[in-house]
């Protein structure tokens, strides 16, 4: 499903460059579970970005579902981020004016139009339902998670990202989304990355990735 | 009959409508409309202010082309007043933006009754000769147009009188010393007291006040502010010019034409004959200036036309002021919400999709200041008409313009705020605070 080859991205910092990717080899199957992990400025974000099309490698080639996807233009990498990919943020991201409900749904908007009936299922799948019309600043941390992962599998898509999705929460909220992360990806065979720091849940994955100074150091099946 | 017309208006209509509702055609435009819509409520008081700049500028626009309108309306009515098949001939031999320049004693009695004699289509001809003169009576005095005329001229200008008499026959012929005044003459020189049958000096002359003609209203060359003597009284009221020929000189011509549809063809007549009797060469111009009703009436409303535009024209700045705020606004509502544009981004959103809702939001704040701005521009015009103040027109053409204008500014100053946002990179969207 992802296929990435000698993938390097450099940032120009003022005269300097600094090049935050070296030559990062990865392959992840269709339906795999994969954690990447990596002590802080070691590229795991900016790989998981290369990977959700947020961002564009400064050489190497990147194949998602069989398509060369590294030179695409902006507007071909936002079709794709609608119909394939769902993102899950360590800070949520949900838009502090619309309802739970009214965030799911903008997950479905450009990917092909709203659906309240869908946007309440998958609220209901994360065990939301009936806080729907909540804004999120009537939530807590956990549930905020829970409808952001609400949102990004609201579309269906093959592929979720998530970039620490337990980082800004309780350890006992973390297991929450951990869980429903995981049933997910068992239940609908969704391909799902996270990164994250915790050991712990990093063993509920497949797969561990440990990246260190932008090169995959180790890789090692649970 | 009425049903069946109904079914054939609405039957079509619906299917158009129904086409439109489908699925996908709602959503296209609901989706960018809701989105924007809620931009718009989500901050009340911001969008209320950013509208107030483009009502204020309709309004101003609105009101202040009404009041140009209805000058140019009144203008127009005033002279249909003065009859619609009157030819008025006046010396001159240029014309310039209204100026009339060059000789000014150049017309004649006795054109007048060569043009009464020879020209067809011609019903009635009457002349005039106008002075400024200073009117006694008692110790009131005021200077006023002293016009003396022949006797078809108050038939030709539709003057009426309002209390006693007219000029008779003899009056005319003799040169009697008898005057016909305007309301605003008698008010000023009589006050209440009945100013028929009263003595009033008039330069060297005394004459007694006959009647007092019908008021026409406030307008330009108003008969209210007029007094009217028979003309051979007023050339012995002050000392009527002649040409070097010896012909007596006179300062208007006017007549009526018996048929309209002649009013060109008499036109031209007169101005041939006028040329012969004056032996212009055929190079030189008109020592005369003629012109229809109708001809004055197109001349000033162009005038007043350019007027309007002006006095829009100032309050259209007013409009590109507001459309200024719009687009700071704008700025500042896509630097404050960096952070969706990075959520809508990593969702998928695509650059029209960010920018179409930032510019729908931008021209939706101007559409609806504009719809607001029409009304109380609207409002306005109406006060101003009902106080007295001056007449206001709006019309369609003036409401739809500046609804028109305010989308246009809308779209003009919303465009690159919105263009900023869709080029926004997701990743630093999504970081920002």
């Amino acid at each position: 499903m992802i296929r990435l080859q000698d993938i390097a991205k450099v940032y120009p910092m003022g005269k300097r460059e600094l090049a935050v990717l070296r030559g990062v080899n990865l392959n992840i199957e269709k339906g795999e579970l994969v954690a990447i992990m990596g002590p802080s400025g070691s590229g795991k974000t900016t790989l998981l970005n290369l990977i959700g099309c947020l961002d564009q490698p400064t050489s190497g080639s990147y194949y998602l579902g069989g398509k060369e996807v590294s030179r695409l233009s902006s507007d071909e990498l936002a079709q794709i981020r609608a119909q394939k990919i769902g993102f899950v943020f360590q800070t949520f991201n949900l838009l502090p004016r619309l309802s739970a409900l009214a965030n799911v749904e903008l997950g479905m908007r450009y990917a092909g139009g709203s659906d309240p009936k869908r946007a309440l299922k998958a609220l209901d799948k994360v065990g939301l339902s009936n806080r729907a019309n909540h804004r999120p600043t009537e939530l807590s941390g956990g549930e905020q998670q829970r409808v952001a992962i609400a949102r990004a599998l609201v579309k269906r898509p093959p592929l979720i990202l998530a970039d620490e999705p337990t980082g800004n929460l309780d350890s006992r909220s973390g297991e929450e989304i951990i869980s429903i992360l995981t049933s997910l990806h068992a239940e609908r065979g969704i391909t799902l990355v996270m990164i994250t720091h915790d050991a712990g849940i990093a063993h509920h994955c497949q797969r561990i990735i440990h990246l260190k100074d932008g090169q995959v150091v180790s890789e090692e099946t649970v | 009959m009425k049903k069946w017309l109904l079914k054939k208006w609405l039957e079509p209509l619906e299917t158009a409508l129904i086409s439109v509702a489908t699925r996908k055609g709602v959503k296209r435009w609901s989706e960018p409309l809701s989105t924007a819509w809620v931009g718009v409520v989500t901050h009340k008081l911001r969008s209320s202010l950013t509208m107030l700049g483009i009502v204020i500028g309709v309004a101003a626009v609105i009101s202040l082309m009404s009041v140009g309108r209805g000058a140019e309306a009144q203008i127009i009515s005033n002279i249909e007043q003065m009859g619609s098949d009157l030819i008025t001939i006046r010396p001159g031999s240029f014309t310039f933006g209204g100026v009339r320049g060059g000789v000014s004693e150049t017309l004649t009695i006795e054109d007048a009754e060569t043009i009464s004699e020879q020209v067809p289509y011609v019903s009635a001809v009457a002349s005039s000769y106008s002075s400024n003169l200073q009117l006694v009576v008692g110790g009131e005095n005021m200077s006023a147009t002293v016009t003396g005329i022949t006797p078809e001229y108050m038939q030709i200008n539709n003057m009426k009188i309002a209390s006693g008499a007219s000029f008779s026959e003899q009056d005319y012929q003799r040169g009697a010393k008898v005057a016909v005044v305007g309301t605003n003459v008698a008010e000023t020189l009589f006050g209440n007291a009945n100013p028929i049958g009263q003595q009033m000096r008039m330069g060297t002359i005394i004459v007694h006040v006959i009647g007092v003609l019908e008021s026409k209203g406030t307008r330009f060359n108003s008969p209210d502010d007029a007094v009217y003597i028979p003309l051979a009284a007023m050339q012995q009221a002050v000392a009527q010019p002649r040409t070097p020929q010896g012909g007596r000189i006179v300062s208007t011509i006017s007549l009526t034409v018996s048929d309209q549809s002649q009013t060109q063809n008499v036109i031209d007549t007169i101005t041939s004959l006028l040329r012969t009797n004056h032996k212009l060469t055929a190079s030189a111009d008109n020592d005369f200036n003629i012109m229809s009703t109708e001809e004055i009436a197109s001349t000033l409303s162009e005038t007043m036309g350019t007027m309007t535009l002006l006095l829009g024209a100032i309050a259209a700045i007013s409009l590109l002021v507001g459309g200024i705020g719009v687009m700071n606004i704008m700025l500042v509502s896509v630097l404050e919400r960096t952070r969706e544009i990075g959520i809508r981004k990593a969702l998928g959103a695509r650059e029209r999709d960010i920018w179409l809702q930032f510019l729908i939001e931008a021209a939706f704040l101007t559409f609806a200041g504009g719809i607001i701005g029409v009304v109380l521009g609207w409002v306005i015009a109406y006060l101003v008409s009902s106080m007295g103040l001056m007449t206001t027109v709006v019309t369609a053409d003036i409401v739809i313009l500046a609804v028109s204008v305010s989308i246009c500014i809308g779209l003009f100053f919303g465009f690159y705020p919105a263009w900023n946002a869709s080029r926004l990179n997701p990743i630093e969207a999504l970081r920002a605070e």
